[in-house]
């Protein structure tokens, strides 16, 4: 019975997947198994998804670790010359 | 005689000076109004399909027309005021610094109102549109729409005056911070130029088009104060 | 500040490792199956781009008010913020609504909010860098102003018909839907605030640095 229904879920979703929805959506419903056809397109697009999320966070990181340093041993630099003269 | 002016009385010179340079050479009014029928002529040689305009591009175009030349004639006029210290004169009197914001906003507010006497009709002329028959709500858009485009601008270009970069950041900052009140004219007019005009959403419109003019023009009072004390 | 910084650090890292298995076990939804799980990145970045606004337009009052250096410290760190986890949620939410809607993007009117407080943000980047010196004020009621745009995002999606997802679906969540998700949130909350402190961190130290070689001039 519950396959007949998810069966009966893929035949509407995949019509619907071409056009806008029309209706906005009140709640998610959730289920526990994917009707077939649906799970093989939609792959890339979730890891690809994933993939920004996660490359634009390790970016981030990065670059502000980089900046940081840089500024660190600037600062250092600066430090050690502004001691001979005696601190202004 | 008065020690201190009051805030109306700050305003209205600064209005009546305004107006007055602007009368000696009408140079913002007549290239702004110019800028703003060439805008509109571009649009229709993009929109116009066969002889006839792409439907509800009327509101759309007026609305453009008019955040394109207001940012244009915004920046003019505060350029103006560089060019001759004005500003730092005006900063420097003991008027009160909302006041002197209020007394430019008026005066951008009164090159918009010029420009839109002129845009209205045009487009309405070029590109169809029932601008008659809800003329009263129309007004009553462009007029809450403008005073938003015009509190956000007005603010936006005097903090920038001393700025690098001025022309191009004005039209960056000023773009985004102003897309909602463009969203807002455009669909409020647009239901209302439809063939079943629709009222209560022209309405709802409007009411948030006064919120934000509300918000935006207290906050406005607010900042300039703050942004433009201490001179540089 | 110190002592918490490497355990949180540790506390987000094992938030994000465990949140593609808390996202794996999560049951599909009816009528968008697989993509939808996007959901349990996307939602997490606006949340933190919002409360980056936030913090941002925050700190940009204070420094208005106050003039207090720290304040356009954290103002300035903020806005990155707000710049790198918007633009996760603009790439992220086309990429679900590809599948679920059909088209890369609808300008309805929450979408379209978004995207302008996005560009808000970039444009006070820009601001900031080549506004020349005086900046930092201007920066900061550019800031104010845009975080006074955000309940517009809110407002015109009751205003406006609009196909995305109305704000209603958050608190309607399934329980088992609504456990990765709020993992989700929290692993962002906590690595934006980690950013802010380590990026707020790189604009106190940019300015020390000014400072000594200020004082270095003869």
């Amino acid at each position: 019975m519950k396959r007949l229904v998810v069966a009966l879920f893929a035949l509407p979703v995949t019509l619907t997947a071409a056009q806008p929805p029309s209706q906005p959506q009140g709640g998610f419903v959730p289920i526990d198994q994917l009707p077939a056809p649906e799970s093989f397109p939609a792959a890339p697009l979730v890891i690809a998804a994933y993939a920004v999320a996660w490359l634009a966070i390790f970016f981030y990181v990065w670059s502000i670790w980089r900046r940081l340093n840089r500024v660190e041993a600037e600062l250092k630099d600066a430090l050690k010359r502004s001691e001979p003269r005696g601190r202004a | 005689m008065p020690e201190r002016f009051t805030f109306i009385e700050v305003v209205r010179l600064i209005v009546l000076k305004d107006l007055a340079i602007e009368l000696r050479s009408r140079e913002i009014v007549y290239t702004t109004l110019f800028f703003a029928i060439s805008c509109v002529l571009v649009f229709a040689f993009g929109l116009v399909r066969e002889g006839r305009p792409v439907d509800e591009a009327a509101p759309a175009i007026l609305w453009i027309a008019i955040a394109f030349s207001g940012t244009l004639a915004i920046g003019r006029t505060f350029e103006r005021e560089r060019q001759n210290e004005t500003l730092r004169a005006l900063l420097l009197s003991p008027a009160d610094r909302p006041a002197l914001y209020v007394g430019k906003l008026v005066g951008v507010l009164g090159l918009l109102a010029a420009v839109e006497c002129v845009l209205v009709p045009l487009v309405a002329l070029m590109f169809g549109g029932a601008f008659l028959s809800h003329f009263g709500m129309i007004v009553g858009l462009l007029a809450l729409g403008s005073t938003g485009f015009a509190a956000v601008g007005t603010l936006f270009a005097a903090m920038l005056l001393r700025s690098r970069s001025r022309d191009v950041l004005l039209p960056i900052v000023l773009y985004p911070m102003t897309v909602p009140v463009i969203i807002a004219g455009v669909r409020g007019t647009a239901a209302l130029l439809q063939p079943e005009p629709a009222i209560e959403v022209a309405r709802s419109w409007g009411a948030m088009l006064l919120c934000f003019d509300v918000v935006f023009v207290t906050l406005a009072l607010w900042t300039f104060e703050a942004v433009m004390s201490d001179g540089a | 500040m110190k002592k918490t910084f490497p355990i949180l650090i540790v506390l987000a890292a094992m938030l994000f490792a465990y949140a593609p298995v808390a996202i794996g076990r999560a049951p599909y939804e009816s009528t968008m199956g697989l993509v939808q799980k996007i959901f349990y990145f996307h939602v997490p970045s606006w949340f933190a781009m919002f409360l980056s606004t936030f913090v941002c337009g925050i700190a940009s009052i204070v420094y208005l008010a106050r003039r207090h250096r720290t304040a356009d410290a954290v103002a300035a760190a903020a806005a990155e913020l707000v710049v790198i986890f918007g633009l996760i949620g603009l790439i992220t939410g086309p990429l679900w609504a590809r599948r679920a809607w059909g088209v890369w993007w609808q300008w309805d009117a929450k979408l379209t909010t978004a995207l302008v407080l996005w560009l808000i943000f970039v444009a006070y980047l820009l601001l900031r860098r080549y506004g020349g010196p005086g900046s930092e004020r201007l920066g900061a009621g550019l800031a104010l102003f845009g975080m006074a745009n955000v309940p517009f995002v809110y407002w015109s999606v009751h205003i406006w018909r609009t196909v995305h997802p109305l704000t209603t679906v958050v608190p309607t969540l399934p329980r088992p839907m609504a456990g990765p998700l709020w993992l989700g949130v929290t692993a962002f909350l906590l690595l934006a605030l980690l950013l802010l402190a380590l990026r707020t961190r790189l604009e106190r130290l940019r300015r020390q640095l000014d400072d000594v070689y200020l004082a270095l001039e003869p």
